[in-house]
């Protein structure tokens, strides 16, 4: 197209200066034979290869419309010249503007085709990428973080070997205090005798944190814990265990009850509430055990909780007349046992790929 | 502690609602973790009269009785036992019971006659082990009622306490009742009548030798005994709450114990040598039978019993001897009550793998001065069955400088509401707390001195009277508010990093295992690892020996067990704790990361490396010339940052893969991740994109076995110079053409300028600079 208007206006330029004298009508009669011609194989054309070939026929270099082109200036007269010129262009047009079409019409037809041909059964996979699997009890854990985070609470961490003094003397618990028999402990041979533990709770964490961080304290403290005990479909002798840690001005009960109720909707749902229930732990004084209430009326025992005991705020260099808090703790792996319905905890821990791949 | 609801309701009226009783007393602090149903009859076995018996012609083993179950039906049973007599009332089970024993009654016809059920012995319904007939009831009982009715059996409603180590006054009936009473505002059922001893004075003497470890011990004589069955009702409270009713004088001592939480023991006194007793520390070796009839050889930590002839009867605290046993010719006895160091108890009862019932209570605590309580009890129970029973004059009471005196705390109400966030006055504390034995004296700042019962051990402390004071109130009252925290809350720089790196390694489709942190002590070496392990003291089981000091046995075993669950191909990456020993106080326990790729091969674990270093902004230098212990010499370097190792990556040695009974070849990158993760990573910081085209410019390189790519790699980059703004290894090729001793790298230049475009020039000049470079690690330019 382009370059046939090119041409065109070549012609022009030059037409006058032709010797040969031609008659217009006939040019004339040409150009609509030549446009008629054209018309009738462009409908006729079966695919866009067969459009190019008319176009190449009739508009190309040497087609049947560029050669009366040449043709015109063997015509007499200006007016002549523009009379025949002006039947050239229309004809051209029309057979260009067909020619679009067609050819348009055509590839439409032909992407169609194409397109069913390259149908494919989208249910016929035979190799995926494959994304890693967080473990079960990592998803649990970061799930926690993640709410109380949310709460206002940041996460600390501590060494899972832990000193006697450490994992009960600074909790209340000094030697040969009964509650220590609550404790299933792991000992280990590293120093004195009985001086290291592995720790049976992450409450060694607290003292740790009441020894480096200034109050205000908001902080939970996930972790691996130890229990010399044996293992059963419900029982770890490793497992984990997220606690939790505010100390500040002023802190009481109260501000024990309505953490644990925001944390008890933030993590399992807006239609759960909380409990508190008096109980005993070294460590905290007053004690209680909390429980959930489930949508469906339900109470689950859930973890362990109190008010700091002075005892362990004084183990931590804090003095109780100036700052009290809490503290509670309870099992991450339930947490990822009861959302998935894993029945023995065992499985939990097989690094079976079949297990890891389910979560 | 199992407490019967029935032996509650005598000391504190709880009502029948047993549900309601069961929360409150969980909400006092004392969980109720089961209620059980004890004793009385079977459910669907009901009384009836026997109305005839009939004989079938073709029933040789059986006959058919008919009977009355008060609704006037006659009904009919084929029964096997031929005792019953027509007026007789039997037990009858009735179509749907389940037996004792598990088993469904149903209508099971015999010659085509069916049958409305059983009729029971006594064995049937767990009553004895009489089979030799049907039980025959008692007469005069209505019919169709439960047959227990018609034996007095009375049903028995338990509630099973997780008493904790706070509450030894708990392991009683009373103490128990004291707080529901406390809690429901009712008044505890009086303690009994003080008993007036009489003449004449009968005494068994005390000397308490060690008085560190028994600081109480009392005696009184009871003369006027006859040994025989206790009542029915004291036998099925005992048998409810877990104990075997023995005789009246051994069932009394019990029901004191459950009741006021103070062990006892009535002595023979025909028997006891010397009339008298010896408190004393055991001899080491000296032997003892205890009443469960095992044979003891004591150590000089165990308290003995001994009789005024300083032979042990018991061990104190404990358990007594096979002879101080009551008999049924007993008539008078020496009961001793007395209080033991808790701690001396729970240590020697733990050496001697020994729990008794006594042993548990006195281990926690009991009443230094309930003595005198339990005492009368004693009396006024045992004389239910002994109505002529003397108390004689007397009595010992021997004590010791180390018997515990009531403590004394002061207990600021300011300090009480500041901690629960509601006021309490001086008048509402002692309203809550007075009613369960604590007195109180206002001072005159405002506080209350707190004088605390001898039974509650664990108050010593204000903050154990704001405990008391919580709990009575109810924490359900107290309210929920949430503390107004000036911290933001957030994970830490460390922590966001950790959870960057595992969301890049699983990313990159590696799964996370948790192996177990025990190790067997041989799993170091089998992994050739060196070093010693930190040993557990007292490990669960074999092969849980230590602690591991490396992640790489527990992913190796679990790379094994998959494979032997015909898993292969498995990937799988741990971030745990190791801990190696330390002369430190404690191991040298850092986190790190394992990474191990069962299939694969070297080049793949340096590409995880690789892909982890860029998302971590972590550089640490691959130095193959290290070669990490357990590792394939040929195949594995050590990753270090500076002169510190901080990791290793490449493959498992075949031996240690055979050791672990691995087959497949394993790839494996370790990272110290206390060190990695501790650093700040620098911030990419952005390079404007070229908007010039760039040019390709391919170079293979024969490059002797020798020099390592990295070292071509380098040279590559260093004479490029700016123009290179990539460079890919896409070729390794080893063979002929390489010629021996060296192989073909082939390498993807790709240059660019930020101004401008390249020409052929700028090209060739890379080129010639490149090869000359590479030329001096001895490389050629392949043609």
């Amino acid at each position: 197209m382009w370059r046939w208007r090119q041409q065109l206006l070549r012609l022009k330029s030059h037409g006058s200066d032709g010797k040969a004298r031609a008659m217009i009508d006939d040019i004339v009669v040409q150009v609509k034979a030549a446009r008629d011609g054209a018309l009738a194989r462009l409908v006729a054309a079966a695919t866009s290869d067969d459009v190019r070939a008319v176009e190449i026929d009739v508009l190309g270099k040497k087609g049947s419309l560029t050669d009366l082109k040449t043709g015109l200036g063997k015509l007499a007269t200006i007016e002549e010249k523009k009379q025949a010129g002006s039947a050239l262009n229309e004809a051209a047009s029309t057979v260009a503007e067909a020619l679009a079409a067609r050819l348009s019409e055509l590839r439409r037809a032909e992407r169609a085709v194409q397109l069913e041909v390259e149908r494919v059964d989208l249910t016929e996979i035979m190799r995926q990428p494959q994304r890693g699997h967080a473990h079960v009890v990592t998803q649990a854990w970061q799930r926690l973080e993640d709410v109380f985070v949310g709460l206002g609470f940041q996460v600390a961490e501590g060494p899972e070997v832990e000193t006697d003094w450490y994992n009960f003397e600074a909790l209340n618990m000094p030697a040969n205090h009964p509650a220590r028999s609550m404790h299933d402990t792991f000992y280990v041979d590293h120093g004195a005798p009985g001086s290291t533990v592995l720790r049976t709770h992450t409450s060694p964490v607290q003292m740790r944190v009441m020894q480096t961080v200034a109050p205000p304290i908001y902080m939970i403290m996930p972790g691996r814990v130890f229990r010399n005990e044996t293992t059963d479909a419900t029982h770890l002798a490793v497992f984990h265990q997220i606690e939790g840690l505010v100390i500040d001005r002023g802190i009481t009960l109260a501000d024990l009850a309505g953490t644990i109720e925001a944390f008890t909707k933030s993590f399992f749902g807006p239609g759960f509430t909380s409990r508190l229930r008096p109980s005993y732990f070294p460590f905290t004084e007053p004690s209680a055990e909390f429980d959930i209430r489930t949508p469906s009326g339900q109470w689950l025992e859930l973890g362990g909780s109190g008010m700091v005991h002075p005892n362990v705020l004084r183990a931590g260099g804090l003095d109780p007349e100036e700052w009290s808090g809490f503290a509670f703790g309870f099992g991450i792996d339930r947490m990822a046992k009861e959302r998935h319905g894993i029945n023995d905890v065992r499985e939990m821990y097989s690094n079976d790929i079949r297990f890891l791949e389910q979560f | 502690m199992k407490i019967v609801h029935s032996w509650l309701n005598d000391l504190v009226p709880v009502g029948d609602d047993i549900d309601a009783v069961a929360d409150l007393i969980t909400n006092l602090g004392l969980a109720v973790e089961d209620v059980a149903h004890v004793g009385g009859s079977v459910a669907g076995v009901i009384t009836a009269r026997v109305l005839r018996t009939e004989r079938h012609p073709d029933a040789a083993k059986v006959h058919r009785v008919f009977v009355d179950a008060g609704d006037g039906v006659e009904r009919h049973v084929w029964c096997g036992a031929f005792n019953m007599q027509a007026g007789d009332i039997i037990p009858l089970a009735t179509p749907g019971t389940v037996m004792p024993d598990g088993r469904a009654i149903e209508p099971k016809p015999i010659l085509g006659i069916s049958s409305d059920g059983m009729l029971c012995s006594s064995r049937e319904l767990g009553l004895g082990d009489d089979h030799s007939g049907i039980l025959i009831l008692p007469g005069d009982v209505p019919l169709g009622v439960p047959y227990g009715e018609a034996l007095g059996l009375g049903e028995e409603i338990v509630y099973d306490l997780d008493v904790l180590r706070n509450r030894p006054d708990c392991y009683g009936h009373l103490g128990v009742a004291r707080d529901v009473a406390a809690k429901l505002g009712v008044e505890l059922t009086p303690a009994p009548a003080h008993v007036d001893p009489v003449e004449p004075a009968r005494s068994a003497t005390v000397k308490i030798v060690d008085g560190d470890r028994c600081a109480r011990f009392t005696t009184v004589v009871i003369s006027g005994i006859v040994v025989g069955p206790s009542p029915d009702w004291m036998r099925r409270r005992l048998s409810a709450a877990g104990m075997r009713p023995l005789n009246n004088v051994v069932d009394v001592s019990n029901y004191v114990m459950l009741e006021c939480n103070q062990p006892n023991h009535p002595y023979d006194l025909d028997t006891l040598g010397g009339g008298g007793f010896i408190v004393r520390r055991a001899k080491e070796g000296e032997e003892i039978v205890t009443l469960d009839d095992v044979t003891r050889a004591m150590s000089a930590a165990d308290l003995l019993i001994c009789d005024a002839d300083d032979v042990p009867i018991g061990i104190g605290g404990i358990m007594g001897a096979k002879n101080s046993e009551i008999r049924d010719s007993t008539t008078t006895v020496a009961l001793e009550m007395a209080w033991f160091e808790p701690n001396a108890i729970m240590a020697s009862a733990n050496k001697l793998g020994l729990r008794s019932e006594a042993s548990a209570r006195f281990e926690r605590g009991v009443d230094p001065f309930g003595m005198g309580r339990a005492g009368s009890r004693f009396v006024e129970l045992l004389r239910i069955t002994c109505p002529d029973l003397v108390v004689h004059a007397g009595g010992v009471d021997e004590r010791s400088s180390d018997l515990p005196r009531p403590n004394v705390v002061a207990v600021r109400p300011a300090a009480v509401s500041a901690l629960l966030g509601t006021n309490f006055d001086v008048d509402a504390i002692r309203a809550i707390i007075e009613p369960i034995g604590f007195s109180c004296e206002p001072t005159a700042a405002g506080a209350v001195t707190v004088l605390t019962p001898t039974w509650r051990p664990d108050c010593t402390m204000e903050v154990d009277l704001v405990e008391e004071v919580a709990r009575h109130y109810g924490y359900e009252r107290l309210g929920k508010t949430v503390p107004k925290s000036t911290i933001p809350g957030g994970l830490t720089a460390l922590q966001h990093r950790r959870r960057r790196l595992r969301e890049v390694l699983l990313g990159l489709g590696i799964s996370e295992a948790m192996p177990h942190p025990f190790l067997a002590a041989d799993d170091l070496a089998k992994a050739g690892l060196p070093g010693e392990a930190v040993r557990l003291t007292n490990p669960l089981a074999a092969g849980d020996d230590v602690l591991r000091a490396s992640l790489r046995p527990g992913l190796l075993k679990a790379i094994a067990f998959n494979e032997s669950h015909r898993q292969v191909g498995v990937s799988l990456f741990e971030i745990g704790h190791v801990y190696p020993p330390s002369d430190d106080v404690l191991p040298a326990e850092y986190e790190a990361l394992a990474v191990v790729l069962a299939g694969a091969q070297a080049a793949d674990a340096v590409a995880v490396w690789r892909e982890l270093a860029s998302a971590m902004g972590w550089g640490a230098r691959l130095d193959q010339s290290n070669v990490p212990a357990g590792t394939h010499p040929a195949r594995s370097a050590t990753l270090s940052l500076g002169r510190d190792p901080v990791g290793v990556v490449g493959e498992i040695h075949p031996d240690v893969a055979d050791a672990f009974e691995v087959t497949e070849r394993v790839a494996i990158l370790e990272l110290n991740l206390s060190v990695l993760l501790a650093n700040e990573p620098s911030v990419p910081r952005w390079k404007p994109t070229s908007r010039f085209p760039s040019s390709d410019l391919d170079l293979a390189l024969v490059v002797p076995d020798s020099v390592t790519a990295e070292k071509v790699d380098k040279a590559i980059r260093q004479s490029a110079g700016a123009l290179l703004v990539d460079l890919q290894l896409f070729d390794v090729y080893r063979g002929a053409a390489a010629g021996d001793g060296a192989r073909s790298l082939a390498y993807r230049l790709r240059l660019q300028s930020a101004d401008r475009t390249l020409t052929d020039d700028d090209v060739a000049a890379v080129r010639t600079k490149v090869e000359a470079a590479t030329s001096k690690l001895g490389a050629t330019l392949r043609s």
